[in-house]
Formats: C-alpha cells, structure tokens, sequence
C-alpha cells in the first residue's frame, strides 16, 4: 500500500513538473508580453505544487524501511530522497507523468489545448483529492486548487478566442485537437497505483472524472465552434507506467543536465 | 545555554519581531500584514531551552519569496537572540487574501499597488467572467481595465486605469 502512495504521489508531481518545464519553454517566447508572463506564471504555480508533492513523496520514501538505500527509482541511491533527487535524479522510466504533458508545445494553440485538456483534468482531480483519507494530499489540493481555477479559466478562454477567431487560427486548433486528442483518455485509465489509492479513499477514481472532463471540453468546444471529438477514439496509453514518448528523454537531458554534470551543485 | 535569560520570550515579542519581515517582492509589507503567519508557539525542549516554533502558509505554492521570508524569520529571531528557530509550513487551510491586514491594504495602495478588494471576488472557471471594479491606486478612478489576470508576480494581475491611463498592478483577491 505504501509503495502505491508514493508512486501515486510521484504521478501527481511529475505530472506538474514536466508540464511546468514544458511551459517554461515560452519564457521570452510569448505571442505577446502578457501571455508570455501568463504562461510562466502558470508554470510557477505548477513548479510549486510539484514542489509539495516531491517533498512529501520523499518523506514518505524515507520513511519506509523497505525504499531506504538504493532503489534506482528514487534516483541517487546515495542518502536520503529529496524533492530534488527525484526531479533531478531519477531516469526517463521512473517518470509517471501522463503523456499529454511532455508532449512538444508546438504553436501556441497547441501549448494552450494541451493546457486546458490537462487544466480541466487537474482542477477536476483535485476537486476530488481534497477529500482524501491522507491529509497531505488533500491539504495540497486544496491549496493547489485555487490556482488551478485560474489556469482552467485562462486556457478556456483562449481555446475559445482562437477556435472561433480567424481561419488562421481555427485551422491550428484543428491540427492541436489532431495532434493531441489521443493523449487526452490516458488520464481516464487507472493504473494499479492509482486504483489501490482510489480504494484506500486517499487517490482519486479516474474513471468518474471523465464524463465532467467530456463535458466541459464540449461546453468550450461548442463555444469556440469547434468539433467534439470521439469520446471513444483510440487512447496511447502507457506514461504512468514510465512509458514514455521520445519527447520525455529531451525534455530531462535539459531539466537535469546540471546535476548530472556537476552533482549536488546549488546556487 | 541561558545567555538570553534578559529576554522576555512572550509570543507577544516574537509577533512584534516579525513585523520586521518585509516580503522580499513587495517590501512595504510585513509578513504579519500578508497574512502569512499563522501560529507562534513557544516550547521548552527536554533540557530547558526554549524554542520556538513559527508556523507560516504560503501565498501561492510556486511563490519564490517564502524560501526568502523563511529565511528572513530565522534572521531577525537570530539576531534577537533566539537560537532555537523552527519554522514549520502547513498548506490548509489555504492561505487568503481575506487575511491581510487592513493597515496592509493601505501600505499597498501607498506604494502604488491596488490592494484587492474587500469583497472577494475569487476566481472561478466562469469564462469571461466580469472584471472586478478595481480602483486606481493613482488617481483613485474606478474607470479600470483588467489586461491579463497574470502579472509580475503570482499574487498580482494586471490593470490600466481609463482615467489616467496609468498601467498598474492590482493584488488580485484569493
């Protein structure tokens, strides 16, 4: 059961994390000044509900008897975890994130439907997590889900400006929601972790979430005179489980070079 | 070991203490005024020294000046003499902008940034939502626009005042 907390709580942390790093990417790239800032600042608020999340995972590895020393999955193998030993030190397949995240950000209307399938997703998620049996948990959701708000209010609002502006831009919602839409069901499919955690009443039962998922996605779709795409379509599958796309590898390579290179470096 | 016996060590002094911690990011106010502190505790450890425990809840979870105002707690407690400093972050329940003090709301304005409103309006996923009438820490015009909800910095968006047409931040209610 312990293991599956902690494996949980990492998917949580990943999750943020690696959308975070992805967004990052638009710092001094923006479309305008005020995007560009809203981005990062999305990012910021993503970092630091990782940030929470790495640091109780690492209690809680710490804690258990039978992860102390060398786990490979806890990155290091030297001394304690930390929330930077599992940021910096862990490898491609230890990662749970979900696909959708790490995916490249592309144009801007791609980096903005990749935010508010994953928005919509998280403030759903956490909606729910405050409830947790486990009283990080639900405390760090709680927390995190009033910048969430924001996030899911930003990105709606922006799928709808350019889905029902110009052709130009209507035309690159179309190729996102092409490029994207098989990533979006991963979300709704249970791993084991998560669903000894649903059990326990301390994780989140993905697979209820998804009818309020589809249907916010329509709402905004419709506004934004955009098809709804299959509920059923296909879904690639496999991030929670370490496997992972081409892009995570590249996205760590940068993420992680400095400790890599110059161990326990701080500045 | 009991160097610092003149010290009178109510909470009631730390308190006071802790209206020397500015918010690095936004430096006329104190930590009190933000409305992050919620707790100091004062205890005695097994072999009589006292330590103290100071409980604090962060604005926004990525907001980089709480690594420097846990810091600054631990500076100013130094430098008064206590040796024993624990500072401890809970996140629930989740900090507000109802907690800011009243003498906070005006040192903002002061220093030109429109303090949030006294009737929250906290965000929701209502699309389009009307902005908040937000007054004009300049000309004190509430003919104002919101430009992007996201601004320097986490806690802040971004206004234009119509009358004055001055660019502003507005600390935004959560």
């Amino acid at each position: 059961m312990n293991q599956s907390i902690i494996d949980y709580t990492l998917h949580l942390a990943d999750n943020a994390l690696i959308i975070s790093q992805r967004n990052s990417e638009w710092c001094g790239h923006g479309p305008v000044l005020e995007q560009d800032i809203a981005i990062t600042n999305i990012s910021l608020d993503l970092i630091g509900q990782a940030r929470s999340l790495y640091q109780y995972a690492a209690e809680l590895i710490n804690n258990s008897p039978a992860m102390s020393g060398s786990s490979p999955s806890i990155g290091g193998g030297q001394g304690e975890a930390s929330e930077d030993t599992l940021a910096y030190l862990r490898d491609a397949r230890a990662f749970k994130n979900c696909l959708l995240t790490e995916l490249p950000n592309g144009d801007w209307a791609q980096t903005i439907l990749r935010q508010f399938f994953f928005s919509t997703y998280q403030y759903l998620l956490y909606q729910q997590l405050q409830q947790s049996a486990d009283g990080t948990l639900a405390a760090i959701a709680e927390k995190s889900l009033k910048e969430v708000t924001y996030h899911v209010r930003w990105s709606s609002e922006w799928v709808i400006r350019l889905g029902d502006g110009t052709e130009e831009s209507r035309n690159r919602m179309l190729n996102a929601i092409d490029e994207l839409w098989m990533y979006t069901g991963e979300m709704f499919i249970p791993v084991a972790y998560e669903s000894d955690v649903a059990t326990e009443g301390i994780g989140v039962d993905v697979t209820v979430l998804k009818d309020q998922w589809m249907q916010r996605v329509n709402e905004i779709f419709a506004e934004a005179t955009l098809p709804s795409p299959s509920q059923n379509a296909w879904a690639q599958t496999g991030g929670k489980e370490g496997v992972h796309t081409e892009h995570l590898g590249y996205i760590l390579a940068e993420l992680q070079f400095m400790q890599r290179a110059y161990p326990n470096s701080e500045w | 070991m009991s160097t610092y016996q003149h010290i009178n060590s109510s909470t009631q002094k730390i308190w006071s203490l802790l209206e020397e911690v500015t918010d690095p990011e936004v430096p006329v106010l104190s930590v009190i005024d933000l409305g992050v502190i919620r707790d100091v505790k004062l205890n005695t450890t097994p072999d009589g020294e006292e330590s103290i425990e100071v409980v604090i809840t962060p604005t926004y979870s990525g907001c980089p000046a709480m690594d420097v105002i846990r810091m600054s707690i631990r500076m100013v407690l130094l430098q008064h003499g206590y040796k024993n400093v624990q500072i401890k972050t809970i996140l629930s329940p989740a900090w507000t902008t109802d907690w800011m003090t009243q003498a906070g709301k005006e040192k903002l304005k002061d220093y030109g940034i429109a303090p949030p409103n006294p009737k929250q309006q906290v965000c929701n996923t209502q699309l389009f939502a009307e902005d908040e009438a937000v007054q004009c820490p300049h000309c004190g015009s509430y003919n104002t626009r919101r430009i992007s909800e996201f601004g320097s910095t986490a806690c802040k968006a971004q206004y234009q005042c119509n009358a004055c047409h001055e660019p502003f931040d507005y600390f935004k209610c959560h």
